[in-house]
């Protein structure tokens, strides 16, 4: 597992794809982002983002059907698995310990 | 399919539809890796889509596009291998794998079909050199296309007759009023000659010519020193790299002294670079001025000037760029007509001036005032022979591939090869053989330049550096494989799977006949160039033994050349003859091997007015009969100690033939030369003796003592024959240089003279002994590949022919026979068309052999005998073989 790493980009829509269970592809993805994050996100990282989850096993990828706003292309649904899901509960559990070590200050 | 479909529907729906930016969605489908590229082009239109119902096409569009560009990096692009999409590499790599495995596995039949190849492709490209050579015959000067020689062609009732010299007027005419058409009008001596050159020290014959200043610059010449103004002073010289090596060694020999003939003063000016061999002018070792020669011969200004009927010229001109041929030869027509106007003898043969560009020198001169077809038929000739020998070679290859290979072809095709992809592996295979082949073919080729070179008398290089060249291989080399390939591989591929694979594919009848065809093919051509070659040596030897009337043996000859020997000759007689190295010497006019002079305006009594033919007449002096050996068949020879011989004449008995009266010694004969009339009486008659080409007929000729055309300038001698050539050479030129010691001794033995008569065809015969050698030298290789590998398929019936009885004399028959049978017709085939192709040939000898019919039957028979020694040695082998062995297998 500790060699699995995961980039801030990734993480982020990893948590979107899981977000969005079984509804997720491409456009969604960048449209949920940008409205989160408030800022434009290219469509370009979000896919290589999604290749590379999907090739380390963090995400898995289904055909949905043809639609007509998509110039009759397919969409690539994506769903987490189980791995991707311990790797964001890992990264949580992480993100938690340390922020609960923090003592408390006051920036009053 | 779906998208069309798609748009045409939503197009319809909407009627608006309006689509991203081509170049990048095309862009983006190359690059994307296949198994993204959908469902990313999917998102990429969505979102197009959206943007362009929010923020307007234009910027849909540049944003499209930016994210097409950002798409561009690893991950998103396709690898360079290993996807789904099936390049051909792999196919192409797999026929030459296994292409390279069959001819491992056959090893012998590689080695026959490479080799023969490899000997066809040879002969094809040193042709092939050869032909270029003689095409770019001249192309050494960079103006070549502009340059020509002026000529006249002249009608009158005798027919057209073509001058290639030219009057002193006429060319003088040409420079006052047609200067404008040409750069340069070029006035030379008639033809390169040999003239002495000496320095303090050294004297050379060299050979030369006397030209107009212009001469260097439109031959552009390379010069190594000086420049093209370097003759525009008369007396001057220049000279040739290979000249000036001899003379002045490696220093630079600029402003050095010579002289030419021992009288003329000149200083070197310039070195130009040799001439190659494949020029006009290659043996042109130096040039001087046509002024200088002018002074050396006051009488072409005293006299010739106005002469329009003294030819003694050749002119050469360079047209300006601005013009061509057709038209100047049209303005310069009349130049000659308009200066004979007022002299009707010549008015009334109409001579009209034209241009023959030198392009056409080589391979389209005139001979006998019609274009001589022979180098422009020789020249094609050659190309057809060469293009046979490479179709031979062809032919092994495509005959010496088997049904061996059915199987494969029947699998390939049970599992989906169609028909054209198992050519395509097929010619790929013979590309592999051609490509082999070529690479020994040009190890042999350089190899066999030098020997070539040598045969053809040419200076052929390989041209490695040059392009079309390459090309030009490269052509040869996709026809070849073409050629090659395309019966075996249309054949093969037509199998049909399943007969192939249930084996029944046995040599089939098709394949057979056609096998047979070619054969023929290729018999039919080796045995019509050896037929050719036979008679070619025939004709030669033929004319080899026409009694030649003269002993050549230790006669020399030299030419009396330059002021130094003029006036010696009795002198240099007497020495001779006493230095004891000498048996006789005498003097002619001209070479021995040569009628130097002709004329006509003969007269006798009885003479029928329609004989005016001109009679060749040669002054000699009364020793000559001797020194050449000449044999007196009527009358006597002339005699040094009567003084009437001087008006005395011998006629050979050609010319005795031509006058047709039959007692002709004692006759007076009567000639009008320049307008005065010359008396002489007949008193011998002279076997006939051949001078001129071996091939004519004797030229009627007259010899005489003392003539008004001109002086002996030959001297010739005849060796002591008890002394050896070696030894009598050495005093000779001793006594040369004591009595003439600027005369370089330039020798030239009568033997070599004559037999240079012979060049021409005994080189053609070299060649077509050559060529037919290795056509059928090649047409045996084959034979032999296809008759192993019919003996192969033979082995069971041949045993069990053997068990039954079957002797092996029998065996070998029956295996022979065939062959024999298919060499028999290619026999018939091939005699007519050597017998009309050699006829053809022979016509042009009016002194020539017979086609007797025992050259058709040596040859064929000895065809048969090659084919049965071929043959034999599998027929033997297999018959010999242990019918247990070939049967055992079931």
């Amino acid at each position: 597992m500790t060699q699995q790493s995961l980039g801030e980009f990734e993480e982020l829509v990893l948590l979107m794809v899981a977000a969005q269970h079984d509804e997720a592809y491409g456009v969604t993805i960048l449209e949920g982002l940008e409205e989160k994050l408030d800022k434009k996100v290219n469509i370009s990282a979000v896919h290589v983002a999604l290749k590379r989850m999907e090739d380390k096993g963090f995400v898995k990828s289904r055909f949905g059907g043809i639609t007509e706003d998509r110039g009759g292309r397919r969409k690539k649904f994506y769903v987490i698995t189980a791995l991707g899901k311990k790797m964001l509960d890992a990264q949580y559990d992480l993100r938690n310990s340390i922020y609960k070590q923090i003592p408390k200050i006051s920036f009053g | 399919m779906l998208l069309v479909y798609w748009q045409l529907e939503t197009g319809n729906q909407r009627m608006m539809k309006s689509n991203p930016p081509k170049l990048a969605l095309r862009f983006f489908r190359w690059f994307c890796h296949p198994k993204l590229c959908d469902s990313i082009e999917g998102d990429l239109m969505e979102l197009y889509e959206e943007r362009k119902i929010k923020s307007g096409k234009v910027k849909a569009d540049a944003h499209f596009i930016k994210d097409v560009l950002l798409l561009f990096r690893p991950g998103i692009i396709k690898p360079t291998e290993g996807t789904q999409t099936l390049n051909t590499y792999g196919m192409y790599k797999s026929y030459f794998k296994i292409g390279w495995r069959n001819l491992l596995k056959n090893r012998g039949f590689a080695v026959i079909n490479i080799g023969g190849l490899a000997v066809g492709v040879t002969v094809a490209i040193l042709i092939g050199l050869w032909i270029f050579d003689e095409v770019n015959y001249d192309t050494y000067h960079t103006n070549y296309n502009r340059i020509s020689q002026v000529l006249t062609r002249e009608t009158d009732e005798d027919g057209t007759g073509i001058n290639t010299s030219l009057p002193y007027p006429l060319a003088l005419e040409l420079k006052a009023n047609h200067a404008d058409n040409f750069k340069h009008i070029v006035v030379s001596t008639f033809g390169i000659r040999e003239y002495i050159l000496s320095t303090e020290d050294r004297n050379f014959t060299k050979t030369g010519q006397f030209m107009d200043a212009g001469a260097p610059e439109m031959l552009s010449l390379k010069m190594i020193h000086g420049s093209y103004t370097a003759l525009n002073d008369p007396n001057t010289i220049i000279l040739s790299a290979s000249t000036a090596q001899t003379f002045f060694g490696d220093s630079n020999p600029v402003n050095q002294l010579m002289k030419i003939n021992n009288r003329l003063d000149v200083k070197v000016t310039g070195v130009y670079e040799d001439l190659p061999k494949n020029t006009t002018f290659a043996d042109l070792k130096f040039l001087a001025p046509f002024d200088l020669w002018l002074v050396d011969n006051p009488w072409v200004k005293e006299k010739a000037i106005n002469d329009w009927s003294n030819h003694f010229l050749k002119v050469y001109t360079e047209i300006l760029p601005s013009t061509d041929f057709a038209t100047v030869a049209a303005r310069i027509k009349d130049a000659e007509r308009n200066g004979v106007k007022d002299i009707p003898e010549q008015a009334a043969q109409n001579p009209e001036v034209f241009l023959h560009p030198m392009q056409d020198w080589h391979l389209y001169s005139f001979k006998n005032s019609v274009v001589n077809p022979e180098p422009s038929r020789i020249v094609k000739l050659v190309g057809l022979i060469g293009a046979l020998v490479l179709v031979l070679a062809c032919i092994n290859l495509s005959t010496a591939r088997s049904e061996v290979r059915a199987k494969e072809v029947g699998i390939r095709k049970a599992i989906g090869s169609l028909r054209h992809q198992l050519i395509g592996q097929f010619l790929s295979e013979s590309f592999l053989v051609v490509i082999l082949a070529f690479v020994i073919a040009f190890v042999l080729v350089s190899l066999l330049l030098p020997w070539f070179n040598d045969l053809t008398a040419k200076q052929i290089v390989l041209p490695i550096s040059s392009t079309p060249f390459w090309l030009m291989i490269l052509a040869i080399v996709l026809v070849t494989a073409l050629l090659a390939g395309m019966y075996p591989a249309s054949y093969l591929s037509s199998f049909k799977p399943a007969k192939a694979l249930k084996g029944v594919m046995r040599a089939g009848k098709g394949l057979y006949s056609q096998r047979r065809i070619l054969v023929v093919t290729q018999f039919t051509i080796s045995i019509t160039l050896i037929i050719c070659t036979i008679i070619i040596y025939n004709q030669i030897q033929f004319a080899q033994n026409r009694p030649v009337g003269y002993s050549r043996e230790g006669l020399i000859m030299l030419e009396m050349k330059g002021n130094d020997l003029k006036g010696k000759y009795e002198i240099l007689s007497n020495e001779l003859k006493k230095a004891g190295v000498v048996s006789e010497v005498s003097q002619s006019m001209g070479k021995i091997t040569q009628v130097w002079s002709n004329n006509d305006g003969w007269d006798w009594q009885g003479r029928d007015p329609a004989l005016t033919k001109s009679f060749g007449t040669l002054t000699i002096t009364p020793e000559h009969g001797n020194v050449i050996g000449w044999q007196i068949l009527q009358g006597r020879d002339f005699s040094n100690n009567l003084v009437s011989d001087s008006s005395a004449i011998v006629i050979n008995e050609a010319a005795l033939n031509y006058m047709g009266i039959t007692n002709v010694v004692g006759e007076r004969m009567s000639w009008t030369f320049n307008d005065k009339t010359y008396h002489y009486e007949v008193i011998g008659i002279v076997k006939d003796m051949v001078m001129e080409s071996p091939y004519q007929p004797i030229r009627p000729t007259i010899f005489l003592m003392k003539a008004p055309n001109g002086k002996p300038n030959w001297v010739n001698i005849k060796i002591n024959p008890a002394i050896s050539t070696q030894q009598a050479l050495i005093k000779i030129e001793e006594v040369l240089k004591k009595v003439a010691p600027t005369t370089p001794f330039d020798y030239k033995f009568v033997d070599d003279e004559y037999n240079a008569k012979f060049l021409a065809e005994v080189r053609i015969g070299k060649l077509a002994s050559l060529f037919s050698s290795l056509a059928i030298f090649i047409s045996c290789l084959g034979l032999y590949g296809m008759a192993s590998f019919i003996a192969e398929q033979q082995t069971k019936e041949i045993g069990i022919r053997k068990v039954l009885g079957a002797s092996i004399t029998n065996l070998c028959a029956l295996l022979s026979k065939d062959f024999v049978l298919l060499v028999a017709i290619s026999c018939i085939v091939a005699i007519p068309i050597a017998y009309y192709s050699m006829a053809a040939w022979l016509i042009k000898f009016p002194y020539r052999t017979e086609l007797s019919f025992w050259i058709f039957i040596v040859t064929c028979l000895g065809a048969l005998m090659i084919t049965l020694l071929t043959i034999s040695f599998q027929a033997i082998k297999t018959a010999m073989e242990n019918p247990v062995k070939s049967l055992r297998s079931e």
